[in-house]
Formats: structure tokens, sequence, C-alpha cells
């Protein structure tokens, strides 16, 4: 029976469940002392002298580590661990080691850091105005403009509003001036002709902290030249690769240990720019260092997903069918680098709602706030949550089941999307929002909707999520040992999904090997990890199953070709189970696995791995050398055909009561339904659609960020000013299915599925809010009590026309 | 010098064993070098951060005296370092003060339920960000404040009984204390006074730089329950922005007596809203005598945000104030 598709214990549950399992801040080395930072206190500063003379000469203070110690920055608006010119409240401007936390605490406190002050912006739109402040000394946007040799590149430039671009404020519409970012497919104009009903809205979605329970502490020393660096990570193989840049380093010359995560959602995708500081300040020192970040300080140095000010119309007929899309987004994206979130919600607009025409437009704007990065469903969980609602609106006016206008619009296998037209491998949408609504009873609560029981009023809603999920090419790496054991190396991290276990099954399944005969090899680059891909924009799955179903491959063929070689015939007149390799005419002439593997030691070449495939990566080929000769190998590359972008898809169903006296809302009941090719791990995969629907219900109802705009200072810089959502804001039952139907495109037809649960949870509860409500989009999320008594109550809003961070 | 915090400075530790003890430490230390802590969930927050840093902390979890719970329907006595999550599962307030457990079982979470006390519930300082986050304020011993300015950032702050200070005081168990018409007993060295619950939370007005009467020196010892509300209908809700780990937006505590559709008398109090949580005496008035019915629902709503002033962002804790007194006279959600 294959193991693709069953539940299984992963291999490192019981470490985790006894607390064995060491994650960053648990690792100790001989002689380690500890380090502390100084974060600037000022959203925008620069660092005029520092004074640590104080602090060094205190006992047991050891060294200090500045921005000049550490390697030039990279790309655009680039970050550093450590800066002269700290750009948001928080950022970290210099480390200090010492022999233990206390001692590293004086010494902070014992430094004169003159600072001074610099201008800075909380709202985009501030940034905008004309005459208004820039985040960054250079400008206030990044954008395309030509260089001296008439290239394109993107750089930082100033870009700035009329007056007559914010007329439209006061009035409750977003601005919509100068944009850097547009593209169009379809006649616009034509589209929102042939439409029946045209809604405009203004909305804004907030900016959240990642906030994973690990926050992102490193341990490191050297030896020998080589640095030994532990660290959380999403992904280890490519971390190991990253730090290694970052220090200009050779990857030979770094061991990277990240065994265990605790959580990432997109803020530890390969690592984390804090992670040089343990390096190099060990390297100072001449002592192992550990830095632990503090609750506080993941606050800042965390990441968090970019807040949205934006504005839509979309054009509808009268039978549903959405026409057109426009569609204008102001991205806060904090000080450094350039994120997509944006471009990324108009392609997802653009492919569940598939209008004859759209136009996106917009701009990211640089501010004085923690930096942005990917987090978990970057752009798609903030627009689906926007926008589902005034879908809803527009079934409302229409006469439409708000089930049917977006089965009506919903993409299939067809399906083209985005500025590039792209394409799909699968899309079964329609059967998701089917076997939902089934198994929901849609048809039965929608009669609920608007339903009162005292002061409480049932509202119910539906959301879809399409996110990607997989990508191809990377490596498998595989060993069969001479006891039979088959050694899966994976470079994937372990961030509590099991993918790294889930996908060795794709080779296991191949070879017909029972599970505990296999042992899965992680999170150590010492260990011999092939090239894998980013434990990020949920590829893992999908890549690594393929990955690991070519190495699989690879090995059957040797295994076939051995037998050949020893027992005779062809190798196709052999196949492969329950540990051996047998002739299919004659199941008793064969041999075991683990004779196979002392066989390819004794063949060598390219059964035991003195001879690598020339298609590797060059991350693979040292891996694979190190392990040559310890049995047979298979090793391969994954070629298989896939042409189309693999999409995966949540519909969320939600039911909530709403009481119209506080503005208070429960969630009652969820239900996530998706379409994500073939189940591997039903058990992981319930945990990935209601952990990410938990996620989306904080972003829908009580997460964003707030400050204090005259101070440029954060509030919400703790966990329970921050508000994720605990246990008691999630209902006692829910519920998830699975289409189940493979994706074509790949051998084991599985796709990822990290992301796209969270845009299900939260468009589903602020479609279901809106209903509660009557209909009435609220355009802005989260949707707290506040938002909602004010509305209920009649009475002002308790935040400007688009203001955020309040 | 620079800020750093989640970093707890060193202090002088003691663990005494008997109110008198711990009475006498408090004393040779003197007028606030000494820091009295219970179940620390408020003190360690502020030694975490390194803005208060006594020299010495005086621990009470080794002196018994301070916990239990005793007494029946004539009147309850509740040591003060009793723990939350006892509060709201014993037997006796269950079943004559609903109102208390009820209230009890809301504070934060389990684990800090647990670890919390009745005492440290009542005692604890606010929570406006401010001020907890180190700024100067008029509470810090400053001269402005920064919650309380046109910009400000004010969604979780008073909108009544403001004074120079808008922050709130964040007590689930307070207000649900003062419609059971407690007493706290206070212990010092010159002997033990005791205080009527609404008496006992000081607003800026008075002290700017407090949050109860409880001088230094002195230990809040037990609440005393009289048996006077035994038995009455309560009514306690908190709201919040999420439900767990998190302080009332606004709350409500009541008892009343309604006999033949008529309130015969009634102690209401809301928190969250103000400096010191509110006993609604004026409402309290206006509903006694007065037939349960919407008019007088409606009524003491009213009245009880009559002269509120709302800050910038926090205009909805007046609709929220009033519908959760409605909801308290009403006697349901």
């Amino acid at each position: 029976m294959a193991l693709i598709g069953q539940d299984i214990i992963p291999p490192d549950l019981v470490a985790k469940v006894t607390g064995r399992a060491k994650f960053a801040e648990d690792f100790r080395a001989d002689g380690m002392v500890f380090a502390k930072l100084l974060l600037s206190p000022m959203p925008h500063a620069r660092v005029r002298s520092v004074d640590a003379s104080r602090a060094l000469a205190m006992p047991g203070v050891l060294g200090i580590l500045r921005a000049e110690d550490l390697p030039e920055g990279r790309g655009l608006a680039p970050e550093r661990a450590l800066t002269d010119e700290p750009m948001y409240v928080g950022e970290p401007v210099l480390a200090v080691a010492a022999v233990d936390e206390t001692t590293a605490a004086e010494a902070i406190e014992a430094i004169e850091v003159d600072f001074e002050p610099l201008p800075f912006a909380i709202d985009p739109l501030d940034s905008l105005r004309p005459g208004g402040p820039n985040a960054r000394l250079e400008g206030n946007v990044p954008r395309l403009a030509e260089d001296e040799e008439g290239r394109n590149r993107m750089t930082v430039q100033e870009l700035k509003w009329t007056e007559a671009d914010f007329a439209s404020l006061d009035e409750g519409k977003l601005p919509m001036g100068e944009h850097t970012d547009e593209w169009t497919h379809g006649e616009l104009d034509p589209a929102f002709s042939a439409a029946d009903l045209v809604l405009e809205d203004t909305m804004v979605h907030q900016s959240l902290t990642h906030h994973p329970m690990e926050p992102r502490s490193s341990m490191a020393y050297w030896d020998n030249g080589k640095l030994h660096i532990y660290a959380s990570t999403q992904s280890t193989q490519r971390t190991h690769g990253a730090i290694a840049g970052q220090l200009g380093l050779d990857p030979s010359d770094v061991v990277f240990v990240g065994q265990y995560c605790g959580g990432g959602f997109g803020s530890k995708i390969a690592g984390a720019p804090i992670y040089v500081v343990t390096a190099l300040l060990s390297q100072k020192v001449g002592r192992p260092v550990m830095l632990r970040i503090t609750r506080y300080e993941e606050n800042y140095i965390g990441r968090g997903r970019p807040g949205f000010q934006a504005w839509t119309k979309m054009g509808f007929r009268s039978d549903g069918k959405m026409t057109a899309i426009d569609l204008y987004i102001v991205q806060d994206h904090g000080p450094y680098g350039r994120s997509g979130d944006h471009l990324t919600a108009a392609g997802v607009a653009d492919l569940m709602y598939q209008p004859d025409a759209m136009r996106f437009r917009g701009l990211t704007v640089y501010t004085n706030t923690p930096p942005r990065s990917a987090q978990r469903a970057p752009g798609g969980a903030q627009i689906v949550a926007m926008l589902e609602p005034i879908v809803d609106k527009a079934a409302r006016e229409l006469g439409i089941d708000r089930l049917e206008i977006r089965k009506l619009n919903a993409p299939d296998h067809d399906a083209e999307f985005g500025a590039n037209r792209g394409r799909l491998t699968s899309a079964f949408v329609r059967e998701a929002f089917d076997i939902g609504a089934e198994r929901f009873d849609w048809d039965g609560r929608k009669t609920r909707s608007g339903e009162r029981n005292g002061t409480k009023v049932t509202g119910v809603g539906i959301g879809l999520s399409p996110f990607v999920g997989g990508s191809s090419g990377f490596d498998g790496l595989l060993v069969l040992r001479p006891d039979g054991v088959l050694h899966i190396h994976q470079g994937i991290g372990n961030l509590g999904t099991h993918s790294m276990a889930d996908t060795g099954r794709a080779a296991a399944d191949v070879l017909g090997l029972e599970w505990d005969r296999c042992a899965i090899i992680w999170g150590d680059s010492s260990q011999h990890l092939p090239r894998s891909s980013v434990q990020a924009g949920s590829q893992t799955t999908h890549a690594h199953t393929r990955a690991n179903h070519a190495a699989g491959m690879d090995m059957k063929q040797k295994l076939q070709e051995i037998a050949a070689i020893d027992l005779g015939g062809s190798p196709a007149s052999y196949d492969v189970g329950g540990g051996r390799v047998f002739a299919s005419s004659s199941p008793g002439r064969g041999m075991s696995f683990a004779r196979a593997a002392e066989r390819a030691i004794e063949l060598g070449g390219k059964y035991s791995g003195q001879e690598l495939p020339e298609d590797l990566h060059g991350d693979t080929v040292p891996s694979a050398t190190a392990l040559a000769g310890q049995g047979l190998m298979g090793v391969a590359r994954d070629n298989y055909s896939h042409e189309g972008a693999t999409w995966s898809f949540v519909v969320g169903f939600a039911e909530v009561e709403l009481d119209v006296e506080t503005g208070d809302v429960r969630i009652v009941d969820y239900l996530a339904s998706t379409d994500c090719g073939t189940v591997v791990h039903p058990r992981s995969l319930g945990a990935q659609l209601h952990g990410g629907a938990i996620q989306g219900f904080g972003q829908a109802r009580s997460q964003k960020w707030v400050f204090d705009p005259t101070w440029g200072v954060p509030f919400a810089h703790r966990l329970y000013t921050a508000r994720p959502p605990g246990i008691l804001d999630v209902p006692l039952q829910m519920d998830w299915v699975a289409v189940e139907e493979p994706d074509p495109q790949t051998p084991v037809g599985a796709k990822g599925i990290g992301e796209p649960p969270v845009g299900a949870g939260s468009a589903a509860v602020t479609s279901a809010i809106a209903d509660a409500l009557g209909g009435k989009c609220l355009c802005r999320i989260p949707l707290t009590t506040d938002v909602i008594l004010a509305e209920l109550a009649g009475r002002a809003q308790p935040h400007r026309p688009l203001e955020i961070h309040s | 010098m620079a800020v750093i915090r989640d970093m707890i400075p060193a202090f002088e530790l003691f663990q005494p064993t008997s109110v008198d003890e711990a009475i006498e430490i408090l004393d040779r230390y003197g007028r606030g070098e000494a820091w009295v802590l219970a179940g620390g969930l408020d003190s360690l927050d502020w030694f975490k951060d390194r803005i208060k840093r006594p020299e010495a902390v005086v621990e009470l979890g080794s002196v018994s005296e301070l916990k239990g719970i005793n007494g029946g329907t004539g009147g309850l006595e509740i040591g003060a370092l009793t723990p939350l999550a006892e509060v709201a599962r014993h037997a006796d307030i269950i079943d004559n003060f609903a109102v208390l457990s009820d209230a009890a079982s809301q504070v934060a979470t389990p684990q800090i339920r647990n670890q919390g006390t009745l005492g440290g519930n009542l005692i604890q300082d606010t929570r406006c960000w401010y001020y907890r986050g180190g700024w100067p304020c008029y509470r810090a011993g400053g001269n402005i404040c920064y919650a309380g300015t046109p910009k400000s950032m004010n969604r979780e702050h008073a909108v009544m009984g403001q004074s120079r200070c808008v922050a709130v005081n964040g007590s689930d168990t307070a207000p649900a204390l003062i419609a059971l018409d407690a007493q706290m007993v206070i212990r010092g060295s010159s002997g033990e006074r005791i205080v009527d619950a609404e008496d006992f939370f000081v607003g800026p007005a008075i002290d700017i730089q407090r949050m109860t009467v409880i001088e230094p020196g002195e230990l809040l010892v037990s609440i005393r329950i009289p048996g006077d509300w035994a038995g009455a209908r309560f009514y306690w809700e908190k709201v919040r922005d999420r439900q767990s780990w998190d302080w009332a937006l606004a709350s409500v505590a009541s008892a009343m007596f309604v006999s033949g559709g008529t309130i015969e008398r009634a102690r209401i109090a809301v928190n969250g809203v103000a400096p010191t949580p509110v006993r609604l005496t004026d409402v309290e008035n206006i509903v006694r005598g007065q037939p349960l019915s919407d008019g007088t629902i409606d009524a003491a709503g009213e009245l009880a945000i009559r002269g509120s002033r709302p800050l910038r962002h926090n205009d909805f804790k007046l609709p929220l104030t009033r519908n959760l007194v409605r909801r308290a006279v009403r006697g349901e959600a």
C-alpha cells in the first residue's frame, strides 16, 4: 500500500513532545558567551557617535560589533543586521558580547549613542503628500529608472502626489496619483460598459507581524577557520548557502545546523539578516556567541506583512459574471528592499474572478516601520479578504447566490491570469466549492443569514483563496545502506509541516519500501544535503515529491541493473517491493535491498555515487560525493515536465455570530475545502488548512500594528498588544475536505498547501461579518470590535479615512 | 544611556513566611524601595522592561495566611494571594457571588489565572502603552500625557474620569467586587484598616502616580464580601478584542434584586473606561424601585455615559458602555 496519502508519525515527534528537540537557543558550546542588541529608539536617525568605553571596561564584557564590522549590503535599499542609520524604532544598531546576558544588558545601558533625528514617515499617504517626509534619505519609492549606461534598474526615488490628487481623501476615497507599477489585460472601458453593476470601494488592510513562536535566535563559533552556526530557519540547505554568501565564505567553510524551526511564516525563508551578528561577533571575541532574540526584539526584526491602502472598481453582468476589475494598491513596505505583495495581489484577483479585462496600478512606499517580507500567502491573503465581501455585495444587489457568483467566475484548467496571461497546471476550483458547500450545508446555512437570536445576528461567508503551490527542478539524494535502510537526504527545512518526512515517501513508494526502513536525514549541512527549494511559496511538497520521486526512479533502475548483472536477464524483467529486487516472472529469484547495497559498493561507479549525473546542481555534487561508497545511491535532478504554474486553492466557509450591542464577533463554525492535488498526508493537511485559517481569523479580526504618528513609535509590540488569535477565538469544531484530484503536471499529483489556507480563513470571516451586517462591507481589515460597533451605533469610525497603524 | 528591554536586572529577594515579617521588611527598606511581588504578572513585565528597578523584592508566595477562601452565604473572606483560578472555581463563590467567579474566570489565560492572584488583579498597574513603554508621562512623574493629545493612539483609553491622565484600570475583578459591596483589608506597621472596594481605587485627580489607596509598606491582606448580595441576580460581561489574554475594552458587573418585575436594589460598576473602576451610583438610584422595563433599561444605559468625554480613537466605548449597562440591568445579553 502506497505511503503517499496515509497518516504517519513524523520522525521528529518524540523529540518534540519530550522536549528533547533542540531549537536554536538550546545549543551550547564550550566557552559560549551571550550577545545583546542595542535598538534604535527613533524611527529614523543617524548615529553621530558611539561611546562604548564604559561598557567595554565592565568586567565580563568581551566586545562590541558595529555596522562597520559587517559586509556591505547588496541589492535595492539593502538591509544589514546592524546600522548607523536606523530606519525604524527597534532596528539593531550594535551588539555587545559578555559572559552572560545580565552583563550584556548592563553593558548596553552603559553605551552612549548620539542619534541625530531624521525625517520619518509612518503612513505611505503622508509620504506621498507634497512636501511629505521620505522614509529614506534618497527617496520614498522603489521604481525602475535608466542608469548612466541606459539600463533599466530598480532604484530608490522620490515620488510625490499633488494636492489635487489628495482631494478625494476627505470623502474616504483613495487618492490615486502617479504610480510605478501597472499592467492591463483586455479592454477595460468596454468591459465596464458591458457591466450591469459597477461597485467601487476604498479598502484598508493593516500590516501585521509574523510572530512565529520561536524568535530568530542563533549561536555561532569558529573552529579551524570553519564557521559553525545554529539558527532557526525554514529551509536548511538554502540557508547554508545564504549565510555563506552573506559572509563571503565558501559554503564548504560553513556548517549550518537548523533541525527544528518554531515557525517562520515567510520570515525565515533562508535564515535572517541578524544571523551574521553571532558569526562575526564570535570571530571578533574568539568565543562561541549566543544571541537569544526576545519577543520584544522579534516584534521589530521579525518581519511583517505589508499593509495595503487600496481602491477597486469591479463590473458585473446581471448574471453575476465579472466583466472588469480596476485595482489600485498603495503598499506600505517598511524601509528596505522591495516585496511584491501588491503585484501578487493583483494576479490573485485576476485569477480568482477571471474578468474579461483588468487593470492594475500601484506602488510601493517606504515607511519607517519594521521591514516586511513574505508572510504566508503574501499579497493573496490580503486581497481575497478585501475583495470577497465586495463580491458578496454584488451578489446581493443582483439577487444571486453568493456561492454561485463565485463558481461562475472561478478559474478552470484553461484559465489565464495576470500581466503575462499565465496558465495553470490544474484548477479544480468548482469541485472545491461543490464539496465544501455540501459538507458545510451552504444551502441550509445561507437561510440563517441575518437570523437574530437576542442581540446576536448570524452571518455566513465564503472566501476563495488561490496561491502558488509548487516549483520544480531540484535534486533528490538517496542512499540505500548495506543494512537495507534507505537514507533520504532532505535539504528542505523542518518548520512543523512534516514535509521533510512526507516528501521522502515519494521515493519510498517508488521502491515499494516500508516506512520503517526509511531514515530521514535533515537539518544539518554536514549531513550532505541536496540542492533544495527554499521552504517558502508552498513549493516544497510539489518540488520535493518530484525530486525524491526522480531519485527513487534512479535507484529503482540501478537495483534492476544490479539484479540483472548478478542474476541474469534484462533489468526490465525485475521489479522491486518488500525490500527486495526480484524477477517479475519468478519472484523467488532476486536479492534483498541490503545485498544490492553491498553490491553497489563493490560495483562502484554510478551505483555507489562515484559517478554522478551531469545535470545535478553544483550544491548537490559535494554532498553526493561525500556520500559515495556508502551504499546504493539514487540521485537525480527533477526533470519531469512542468508546464504552467502550479496553484492550489482553498475555499473557506464560515459562520459567525455578531453581537449588535457590543460589536463582538464569534466564529462558530469553519470549513476549508481544498484543491491541492493528491493528498500526501491527511492529518498534516488538516493542520495546514486549520492552522492557516486560524492565522486568517487573527488577520481578519484582531492583529494589527499601532504607531504613534507624532513619534513614530509602535505599541503593538508585545504578543498581548499584537493580538494574534488564541484558541478561544477558534470554533470548537472545524472541518476540512479535499477534492483529491491529482495535478497532471507532477508524478505524485501533489500541490503545495502552506499558504492559501490563511486567506480562506480571513476572507470567509470578512465575508461572514459583512453578511451579518446586512451586506455592508466596511472594507477595513482587521474588523475589530470598535470598527464594527461604530458602524452599528451610527457613530464616527475610530480612524480617519484610510488611516493605518491606528 | 541606551535602553534595553526584556532582561530583568538583579534585586535583593525576600521571601517572608508571614504578613508581619513581610511588613517588617517593607518598613526596613522604606518608601518605594521594596517592591511587593504576588503572582508577578504585572511586576515581572515592569522588571523585564527595566523601567521599575526596585532595590528589593518581597515575594509573598510563602505567606500562607494570605491564601484561601473562608465563609459561606453570610459572607466570604478571600486571602489576597488566592489564585484567580481558585476564585473562579470556588463553589461558594459560584453559588452565591457568581459575578466574581465569572469575572475571575475571564482574566487573561488559564496559566495566568493559576499564577495570578486576586489581590494582584486588583492592584495591577494600568496598561496605558505610553506609560508601560517607559514614556515620562504624568503618571511616571513627568509633566505631560502622551495618550491624550489629538494625535495620540488612545483606542483603549478612558472616556470618563480623565484628569491629565487618560489611562484605564484593567482589573476584571474590581467591578465585580464593587458590585458585591466588598471591603479591602489592608495591613501595615501601624495596624489594619478596612476600605470599601469602591473607595480602594485612586484616580489621577487625587494621585496621578498610584492606582489604589495602598501606601508603601502596606499589604492588601484580604477581601471581605458581605452576605448582603448573596444570591442576587448577577451580570458580568467583558468585551475584548480576543477571547483570552486581553484586557477589557469595557466591562460591567452588577448585582440586583428584582421582585415582581421591580428592581428593589442594585449595584453596578464598569471598568476599562476610566482611570478607576466606576460605580454607577446614579444608575443604581434611577433604577431602584423601577419596573424592569425597556424604558428603565434604556435610561440606565444613557445615564451611564452621561458626561463622558471620548478621546480621538475611543468614541466606540460610549455605545459599548451604554449597551453593557443596559444588558446588566436587563440581566441578559
